[in-house]
């Protein structure tokens, strides 16, 4: 799959979005007090927009009133009419795509960094598009900047078309996971760490933006394989829950062989793929739903190549 | 103690809809009993929520466990009244009355909570001889995995649960855990807590005799509430220091009204600022014959608002 063409001019129109799910605190608070103080968000060659993304959902502290909005960002629900019983997240994708977008056109926001929780083990996660070069840049400069904190960067390879995600509308875009927290609750460690991460996320644009050049580099990624279902009972109920050995253990190796749940009545299921995952979002409470255990990803070392620095043009201070 | 052996119990789970580790356990119990029956009782695992369950909502319309107060549960039957009120006059009429002599005996409540609050046993008076003695009991057991004891007598805080129907009301509350999660440690916990209390209970019935007995218990003293801003939005969140602290080395953390001590909230904009409030004491509870109650004032080592979870 060839690579997502990086920026030629500076990025000037980018946007924080918090609330995307409306249960998912730290994004939830950081973007309200953005809203009422916006010079956090400010650098010398452009200030982010700070948005509630689903604030009907976040009103009333859920995922999302009708349709997981985070999955609303195809050309199948952005293209269609508009109809009264429509959920409420297809009307709201549309009005977001107008606004920040519209998707793969050319007056799209440059970049869009969405804020997350999830209640797995997952720590810090930068989440992008493989072929997004200057996400994936902007993810290893965080690394850079952070190296007492660990954090994993997941791809998934999608076309264009493919794509569900609300940060699929910008022409560049990441998403920034963090957790275990559970839903509704806000904790000031992942707060702050949010906080400090979308500041160094603003310092790697302007950096861009000035001019700044990002050599090639080599880099661990996970990449999203596929999803693992529950055990269920024959009327669909819950029959296991996550193995103990497997809990919190998002980004560790999963061989064959080794216990992935247990049942209710006490014995164990044990892993049947034929090689080594590596499982993320493991009892991620919004999964459920989804009949989502875990997903799979594998591990790859993969070349990044060299970020260009933009050839200067008079900014003009507007 | 009472005279009469214990015969009906019930274990409720999901009576908030969205705390997950009530509803399988209740639900496997339902499949296979075998590990919760005891010779000479009747114990019957039951779904107390069951709409709310199926949408995974902590509640339909209104709270299930604040509506068994005798006002809500003598409201004339009509499909204008909220879900969880209806529902709580069905389960009055199948477990109650409540404050009747047919009530069942014993009504465990299955709770979990977001806040690292471990094993956690709420008992609502603090007179009750036979529950103090089965939470000792639970207690011994279970160590060294700690289990606290929260009281929530208190002449306005107390709300009206729906475990107070039975003649001993029993809450259990194991957390960490999100809503919506199933944790399998959490489970093997809450699943220890009620072995070792039915065990309690055949014990007691086939006439064994349990000495007089003491045991630490935090009451509920208020509600500590977020500080908000002018449009009522939390303006600041619990600071790191309380959130998920070991508990003993927190003692005393959070109790002193000086103003040196770390207020348990951190700002969003430095320009907040808030003052540490106070939170709970700890009460000894004591069960048996010396009918003697000698109340210790220490600080709690729960300062989180316990309540918010409930
Ligand atoms: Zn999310
Ligand atoms: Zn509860």
């Amino acid at each position: 799959m060839c690579s997502l063409p990086v920026p030629q001019e500076p990025l000037r129109r980018v946007v924080v979005t918090g609330g995307t799910h409306g249960n998912e605190m730290s994004g939830v608070y950081l973007a309200r007090h953005w809203l009422r103080t916006p010079v956090d968000l400010q650098r010398p060659s452009f200030s982010a927009l700070p948005m509630l993304a689903n604030p009907a959902a976040t009103a009333v502290c859920r995922r999302y009133i009708g349709h997981d909005l985070n999955r609303t960002f195809t050309n199948t629900f952005l293209i269609s009419k508009a109809t009264p019983d429509e959920p409420y997240e297809v009307t709201r994708a549309r009005e977001l795509n107008q606004l920040l977008g519209p998707k793969s056109s050319s007056q799209a926001f440059d970049f869009l960094l969405d804020l997350h929780n999830t209640t797995a083990n997952m720590g810090t996660c930068f989440i992008t598009k493989a072929t997004d070069v200057f996400a994936i840049h902007l993810c290893h400069h965080l690394q850079l900047k952070n190296p007492k904190l660990p954090s994993r960067v997941l791809v998934y390879q999608l076309s264009q078309d493919e794509t569900y995600s609300l940060d699929s509308v910008a022409k560049h875009g990441m998403t920034l996971e963090l957790g275990p927290q559970a839903q509704g609750v806000l904790r000031a460690d992942l707060f702050s760490q949010m906080r400090s991460l979308v500041a160094s996320s603003l310092d790697f644009i302007e950096l861009f933006n000035q001019g700044t050049a990002f050599p090639a580099f080599e880099m661990e990624v996970y990449r999203f394989l596929g999803c693992e279902d529950f055990p269920h009972t024959e009327d669909g109920d819950l029959a296991g829950m996550v193995h103990p050995q497997l809990q919190d253990r998002d980004f560790e190796p999963l061989r064959p062989g080794t216990p992935v749940f247990q049942m209710f009545s006490g014995e164990d299921v044990l892993y049947k793929g034929d090689s080594t995952v590596y499982p993320v979002f493991i009892n991620e409470a919004a999964y459920y739903e989804k009949n989502i255990a875990f997903m799979k990803s594998e591990k790859l070392l993969v070349s990044i190549p060299a970020l260009p620095g933009l050839t200067p043009v008079p900014t003009p201070l507007t | 103690m009472t005279e009469k052996p214990i015969k009906k119990i019930a274990i409720f789970g999901g009576t908030h809809g969205n705390e997950l580790t009530g509803v399988f356990l209740v639900k496997h119990w339902l499949q296979d009993g075998a590990e919760i029956q005891r010779t000479g009782l009747e114990v019957k695992p039951f779904i107390s929520n069951p709409r709310a369950v199926k949408k995974c909502l902590r509640y339909i319309d209104c709270d299930l466990n604040r509506v068994f107060d005798l006002e809500n549960l003598g409201k004339k039957m009509s499909e204008d009244l909220p879900y969880e009120v209806r529902r709580a006059q069905e389960i009055n009429h199948l477990f109650g009355q409540k404050n009747s002599e047919d009530s069942y005996d014993i009504i465990f409540d299955l709770h979990n909570t977001t806040s690292n609050m471990g094993c956690t046993l709420i008992l609502e008076d603090s007179k009750n001889d036979f529950l103090i003695q089965m939470f000792h009991y639970i207690k011994t057991s279970l160590a060294p995995l700690p289990c606290y004891v929260y009281l929530i007598e208190h002449p306005s805080l107390k709300y009206a649960t729906t475990r107070s129907i039975a003649k001993y009301p029993v809450g259990i509350e194991v957390g960490p855990q999100p809503q919506g999660v199933l944790r399998a440690d959490i489970l093997d916990q809450m699943r220890k807590m009620i072995k070792h209390a039915l065990d309690f209970i055949h014990q007691f019935n086939q006439g064994k005799e349990f000495p007089p007995c003491a045991i630490e218990a935090y009451k509920i003293m208020e509600k500590v509430d977020f500080p908000r801003n002018e449009n009522g939005e939390i303006a600041a969140i619990i600071h790191p220091n309380l959130q998920m602290k070991p508990q003993p080395q927190h003692r005393g953390l959070h109790y002193g009204k000086t103003g040196d001590e770390p207020s348990p909230f951190t700002q969003m904009a430095a320009c907040l600022l808030w003052t540490c409030m106070c939170m709970k004491k700890a009460v000894c509870l004591c069960s048996g014959h010396p009918k003697t109650k000698y109340i210790i004032l220490t600080s709690s080592p729960k300062a989180q608002d316990l309540f918010l979870s409930f």
